[in-house]
């Protein structure tokens, strides 16, 4: 029974408007600035109407950054790819190591594990820049500086307590019983952790991989620091947008779109199984 | 017969060995192939964790676990060959009641039609082939201890633990259950242990019981001599229902006469043959005893012993009194509707054949009726 009444109905549309509003506005403004030239952003005062152009999203994909007095060159494309590689390869690196940890947090209680587990999320607090500078020079030493294996490695500070915390309550929601009752069938511990635990931890694995991706993909100073020119992010590579003669916000503005709709389609799709995964049992039924 | 199954001084210490919780103590315990073994005791006495150490879920911290023939206390549970049914059930949520059933046969590559045949014979008996296209989830409580039951009983092991099987089901059903599942058991051949809360259960079930406390082993033998000679204090007052009445009594003799002081000025007299001359001797030389009679075996006799009555319930096939008796409360059972009230005094015997004697330090029985324990 619907005990709401039709005036609460249109209160609340306009509270939820309001809410996304302001939520959505920056977003909005950003679009529609990618599709005019640095001169109509920058006219005072601002104005929605403009006549659109794709002059901005050309350069990036073109490679040509056109600003009034010149035009330079810019890796925005290959820094996308960059992204996209070093995030895709980082969170399946964390997976593989993350998972099974995570498991075996979760369900051995050795002697320290605590401990260790504690160490491992406390990576998180560590400030990126202390890590750095050391890490900076063994880089060097080892020959990892400036390579997409090096960054990787690094973006396991990231990535690893992420999805060792996550993943490992899930686990620990799992009941044990369930493996046992498995396990006595005949199957052996492998099979067990195969069949059982990972497909139901499976939504707790995909959001963790999410998320992973997420500050992967955000993260700026470790590349800034350790990748070059071709390896860097788009998060590093946005820097070429300030230029001597002024800050192209029209690209920069066009450039946020472009990096922000894989970890948006990504988020579209994860959730949409998320929930599945979730109500999997109940729906079914 | 053959041993199937032999603990040998088994210990389990939860946490570090002599420190953590010592949750079971020194079982030592052989239960025959094609026996049912009923596990009996309170709450936390360490049930679940003595099937968990044979299932190999729980490591066994001291002794050995003998299984047709091998011992097994440091083999992974996929190497005994046990099948279990889980005090939650833990049905995989991801699969439907009946894939739940078949997987154990489905694993060891069975034909489909026979798999088939199985899990439709098991399920009848258990009164689930309505649910078994549905997912554990989505069925009820008691549904799922059954379908937790169906998955155990399908399977050909060696031996089958059973946790608490039918602790959710409505008192007809499991009657009725009761019966089939012996059947089921026996005409396979089949070894069962059954963790029990429930008396009647045990009595029904099994061929021999186990009574634990705290950890420790108290009684293993069959319900009859469970009910007739309980081995401690703690067995006679735990099984049956109403409980044993207990009496703390001071015996002495009294002109050849065997006098049994239970204080108040209640004294019990029993002629001087009435037991046999050791149950006598000793009585006599521990002077200080517990006295234990069922309800069933107090009878109201106008010699006996004087009792004020403080209640009397009907519970429509049998009478329960209670009266203060000596310095405590007695309870008796008749079959008929007992005409007395609360405020009434009545007047019980308790004769020497119905006397169970315990010592007063540890509780181990002494004397059952005329003869020794
Ligand atoms: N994982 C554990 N860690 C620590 N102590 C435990 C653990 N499991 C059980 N215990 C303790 O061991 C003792 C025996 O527990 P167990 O589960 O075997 O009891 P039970 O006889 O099966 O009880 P119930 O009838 O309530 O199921 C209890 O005191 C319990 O608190
Ligand atoms: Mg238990």
């Amino acid at each position: 029974m619907n005990t709401i009444s039709p005036f609460e109905t249109v209160l609340r549309g306009i509270a939820i408007t309001l809410v996304i509003l302001f939520f959505m506005f920056p977003i909005f403004w950003i679009v529609l600035m990618s599709f005019q030239t640095n001169a109509t952003i920058l006219q005072v005062p601002p104005s929605i109407f403009f006549e659109p152009t794709l002059q901005n999203y050309r350069g990036l994909i073109t490679g040509q950054l056109v600003t009034d007095t010149s035009s330079l060159e810019i890796r925005f494309m290959s820094n996308l790819f960059n992204s996209l590689f070093l995030s895709t390869a980082s969170v399946a690196v964390g997976l593989m190591l993350g998972v099974p940890a995570a498991y075996a947090f979760a369900r051995l209680k050795f002697r320290g594990s605590e401990d260790i587990a504690f160490t491992l999320l406390s990576f998180r607090f560590a400030p990126p820049l202390l890590v750095l500078l050391p890490l900076t020079i063994y880089f060097q030493q080892l020959g990892l500086a400036n390579t997409y294996g090096g960054l990787i490695w690094v973006y396991q500070l990231i990535v690893l307590p992420l999805i060792l915390w996550i993943v490992r309550g899930y686990f620990e929601d799992i009941p044990a019983d369930i493996e046992y009752a498995y396990r006595i069938a005949g199957h052996r511990w492998w099979t067990t952790f195969r069949k059982i635990a990972l497909p139901l931890a499976g939504p707790g694995i995909a959001a963790a991989a999410l998320l992973a991706f997420i500050f992967a993909w955000n993260n700026f100073v470790f590349a800034l620091v350790l990748a070059s020119a071709d390896k860097q992010p788009v998060t590093v590579g946005a820097l070429a947008f300030i230029t001597a003669s002024g800050v192209q916000y029209g690209q920069i503005a066009a450039g946020i779109i472009l990096s922000i709709a894989p970890t948006f389609a990504l988020a579209l799709y994860a959730q949409r199984y998320l929930v599945e995964g979730l109500s999997l049992g109940a729906v079914k039924g | 017969m053959t041993v199937l199954l032999k603990l040998s001084g088994v210990d389990k210490f939860y946490g570090p060995v002599n420190k953590g919780v010592h949750a079971v103590q020194n079982i030592n315990m052989d239960v025959m192939k094609g026996e049912i073994i009923a596990l009996l005791g309170s709450s936390g006495c360490g049930k679940t964790s003595t099937l968990r150490m044979i299932a190999g879920f729980e490591e066994t911290s001291r002794g050995t676990i003998t299984l047709a023939g091998r011992e097994v206390q440091a083999l992974p549970p996929v190497r005994r060959n046990v099948a279990m049914a889980f005090e939650g059930y833990s049905l995989y949520p991801t699969v439907t009641v009946g894939e739940n059933i078949a997987f154990a046969l489905k694993a060891a590559r069975l034909p489909t039609a026979e798999v088939e045949a199985k899990v439709r014979e098991v399920t009848e008996m258990l009164e689930i082939t309505d649910i078994l296209d549905r997912y554990p989830t989505s069925v009820s409580g008691g549904q799922q201890q059954r379908a937790s039951l169906a998955r155990a009983l399908i399977r050909d092991a060696d031996l089958h633990l059973l946790d608490e099987p039918m602790g959710q089901l409505e008192p007809q059903l499991r009657t009725l259950l009761r019966g089939r599942i012996k059947h089921y058991i026996k005409e396979r051949g089949l070894t069962a242990i059954l963790v029990t809360h429930d008396q009647t259960e045990a009595n029904a079930l099994a061929d021999r019981i186990a009574v634990m406390e705290g950890g420790v082993l108290q009684q293993f033998a069959t319900p009859q001599t469970i009910k007739e000679a309980p081995a401690n204090l703690f067995t006679g007052t735990f099984v049956g229902e109403p409980p044993m009445n207990v009496f703390a009594a001071e015996a002495s003799d009294r002109d050849g006469q065997l006098q049994l002081d239970l204080g108040d000025g209640l004294h019990l007299t029993y002629a001087a043959d009435a037991f046999a001359p050791d149950v006598r001797a000793t009585l006599l030389a521990r002077k200080q005893i517990m006295l234990g009679v069922r309800p069933y075996a107090v009878h109201r006799d106008t010699h006996g012993a004087r009792a004020q009555v403080i209640a009397n319930q009907w519970l429509g096939d049998q009478s329960h009194i209670a009266a203060t008796f000596a310095q405590g409360t007695i309870v008796l059972v008749e079959h008929d509707r007992a005409d007395v009230a609360v405020g009434d005094a009545i007047h019980v015997r308790l004769a020497p054949e119905d006397l169970h004697v315990f010592d007063k330090d540890t509780g181990t029985a002494l004397s059952h009726g005329a003869q020794m324990a």
